[in-house]
């Protein structure tokens, strides 16, 4: 039914098909959106007692963002592999790939949910101080995008991927290349979240 | 609006007709009903009426005709943007219902207020749903445009709505997420108890407030210009493409200046987003800050007026067909030549002192947004219409809606500027009747009120004529005003998901009107 050109094959004098440009649009976007937050953070750390900042800093777990983060990176590698794998046309190798980086976005998520619980269990909220609001509002935020992220990469490994394939590889290969771009972006950002949270 | 106006001409009486909304009171309207009314008028208008209008309605249905392509780039993203409006749109118009009643902050929400008083939570989630149908739909036009243009249509021979609307999309991808972001922090603020916006040691009703503090007010309204400023010109660069097109279209020549204009609202595009902090002079933010702003400022004033004077050229020489479209294009350009001049007092940091928070204020946006963009989406809707429907909307009802429209709308907004250049200040439920300064223009307010009432009438020929001229037998013409731009090859109205029935090659600039030597005095984009 649908007509409109450029879906998968290039348009000649942008070298892009429509997906790939929407999809950078988006992280535009979506850079934006981080990049408001990120210079609240400044604003808000410019801003507080002397101190203030790296006190309430200190109580987060170092050992256990720095596991999230090597678990993150881990899943953008995988990702990557499973787009390369679906490019060679093998279609099993894509599925264990895309199911590895499922696996390391949940257990980036159960890890979020043990450091989120600990913390109420010690009594602190986002309520507690500047610093902390900021803390939960921004993982807050990240965690939404990997949830959104997941729910996109299960999308495409369960059956629904298969019969995206037998209809057309190339299909398949384009959605998993645009979802790519969006998971390391989302990995990107918990790159720049890392230090400045827990670092800092 | 009207009980608004209607407040501020007769404070402390009950109101006629809607007086049992404010029930408890006798009828009387109370300040914060005042307050309400004037935050959800903000936001009603600028949320949920212009940017749907112009970007949502126009771009989304104009975008793809003008550029030759069978449908938008995502029509599932498209559909969902229109959803998620409809769910923002439904969150902010229920809040009037909830036992908190409506936001009540301003459509800026400044803080600390705004994390006190009743109403806001609903606001914020109406404007996150909001914000992100703008987004979706924005990128879907970027894409459409990039993408998805008709063979042989180069970027200079896009019409220049299409540009407008380019650029309107790309200042919203850019502009509305920090806004996104300051919402999301607001409502951490309202429900989570954080105090991202609120300082230490605040007093609120009496009481201290019971929060961690160390927090800044001043980030929220950083935070929010950043948005509301580029917002300015989402409100009117549309506004702008559609006069652009009429103007070309009714003085049958070329835009004069059309590749400067195109260079001049990129221009003014990049600079809206350093311009924000004018709307924060009055806030202590320091001189460094102000000068750099307001020199900013004064540099953004140049593009508006290179369009503006571009426009005022190309009518120069032309055979002009006074149709209804045209009359409303024609007309917006000195209603916006005022609203944008009288912009450049409050751009100036010193001149802003006294006039901050003034009736100025109020009509200087007015004259940009009432009778400018306003105008401009009326002369969109009479020229387009055939295209939509394949019926002709009725010149006599027309004018009949214009000549009224255009004198009442000035008399509504004209006093605005004596009254703010005598310092009456703004949001103020009952005119500013205590102020002694206030006594000699307040006399004003009736005449504007009652200017108001006859704009709404002035109405009633629009709303008949859309309903006769959609009764009546379409004729399915493609080009009644022989244009020349794309969306006029196609049936009208146009196909469904295909647009047009045949195939679009493009062979010629967007305005090749009266061009020496043909038989006709416009030739198509699309013939050869």
């Amino acid at each position: 039914m649908s007509s409109i050109p450029y879906i998968l094959e290039e348009r000649p004098d942008t070298g892009l098909n429509n997906s790939r440009l929407g999809i950078w649009i988006f992280i535009a976007s979506e850079i934006m959106l981080f990049g408001g937050l990120f210079s609240a953070y400044v604003f808000l750390r410019f801003a507080a007692p002397e101190g203030d900042f790296d006190y309430w800093g200190s109580k987060l777990n170092v050992p256990m963002a720095t596991f999230n983060t090597l678990m993150l990176i881990t899943s953008s590698v995988t990702m990557i592999m499973s787009w390369a794998s679906l490019r060679m046309k093998q279609f099993d190798k894509y599925k264990m790939y895309l199911g590895l980086t499922i696996l390391c976005g949940l257990g980036f998520l159960v890890v979020k949910y043990i450091e989120y619980t600990s913390k109420f269990h010690h009594g602190i909220f986002p309520s507690s101080s500047t610093f902390m609001g900021i803390y939960f509002t921004l993982t807050g935020l990240h965690v939404l995008h990997i949830l959104g992220g997941l729910l996109v990469l299960i999308y495409f490994w369960s059956p629904v991927g298969k019969r995206m394939y037998d209809e057309d590889p190339n299909l398949l290969a384009n959605r998993i290349e645009v979802t790519g771009l969006y998971w390391h972006f989302v990995d990107l950002v918990w790159i720049f979240l890392f230090p400045i949270l827990y670092l800092l | 609006m009207m009980v608004m106006r209607y407040q501020l001409a007769y404070p402390e009486t009950p109101i006629p007709i809607v007086g049992w909304f404010f029930a408890e009171s006798g009828g009387i309207m109370l300040p914060e009903n005042y307050n309400t009314l004037g935050a959800m008028h903000g936001t009603i208008m600028i949320f949920l009426g212009v940017v749907p209008l112009a970007v949502g309605a126009f771009g989304n249905y104009l975008v793809p005709l003008q550029i030759g392509a069978p449908d938008m780039a995502f029509p599932k993203l498209n559909a969902s943007s229109y959803w998620s409006y409809f769910i923002g749109g439904v969150i902010m118009l229920a809040s009037f219902f909830t036992p908190e009643g409506a936001a009540r902050s301003g459509w800026t929400s400044y803080p600390p207020l705004s994390i006190f008083e009743s109403g806001q939570t609903m606001w914020l989630c109406g404007m996150i749903f909001l914000i992100t149908s703008s987004l979706l739909g924005s990128m879907n036009i970027i894409v459409t445009i990039v993408q998805l243009r008709a063979p042989g249509l180069t970027w200079f021979k896009l019409p220049f709505f299409i540009w407008t609307q380019l650029i309107t999309s790309f200042l919203l991808v850019l502009a509305f997420p920090p806004l996104e972001a300051a919402s999301i922090l607001q409502l951490m603020d309202r429900v989570a108890g954080t105090s991202f916006f609120l300082p230490s040691g605040l007093v609120y009703a009496g009481n201290a407030v019971e929060a961690y503090g160390s927090g800044s007010p001043l980030l929220w309204q950083h935070l929010f210009w950043f948005l509301a400023h580029p917002e300015v010109y989402v409100l009117i660069l549309p506004a702008i493409g559609i006069v652009g097109e009429i103007i070309a279209n009714n003085t049958r020549k070329p835009l004069w200046g059309y590749k400067s204009m195109i260079y001049a609202i990129s221009f003014l595009g990049f600079m809206s987003f350093i311009v924000w902090a004018h709307h924060m002079f009055l806030t202590g933010m320091g001189q460094t800050m102000s000068a750099f702003f307001q020199l900013t400022t004064m540099i953004i004033s140049i593009p508006s007026v290179v369009v503006l004077t571009a426009f005022f050229l190309s009518l120069w020489g032309g055979s002009i067909r006074f149709n209804t479209p045209m009359l409303f294009a024609l007309s917006f350009l000195p209603m916006f030549g005022i609203g944008g001049l009288t912009g450049l007092p409050l751009g100036v940091a010193a001149s802003d002192i006294f006039l901050h928070d003034t009736y100025y204020v109020i009509g200087h946006f007015h004259y940009v947004v009432a009778p400018g963009t306003l105008f401009a989406l009326f002369a969109g809707i009479y020229y387009w219409f055939p295209k939509v429907t394949g019926k002709k909307l009725h010149e006599g009802l027309g004018k009949l809606h214009f000549w009224p429209s255009l004198l009442f709308m000035n008399g509504v907004f004209m006093p605005m500027f004596i009254q703010g250049l005598a310092g009456l200040s703004r949001r103020m439920y009952d005119g500013g009747t205590q102020y002694a300064h206030a006594s000699d223009i307040l006399q004003w307010n009736e005449f504007m009120t009652i200017s108001a009432f006859c704009l709404g009438a002035a109405q009633i020929p629009f709303i008949l004529n859309i309903f006769m001229t959609l009764a009546s037998k379409a004729t399915g013409e493609r080009n009644p005003w022989d244009s020349t731009t794309i969306e006029w090859s196609s049936p009208s109205p146009p196909l469904p998901h295909v647009n047009f029935d045949e195939e679009v090659h493009v062979y010629h600039g967007p305005y090749e009107y009266s061009v020496p030597g043909k038989d006709k005095d416009f030739c198509p984009q699309t013939v050869k």
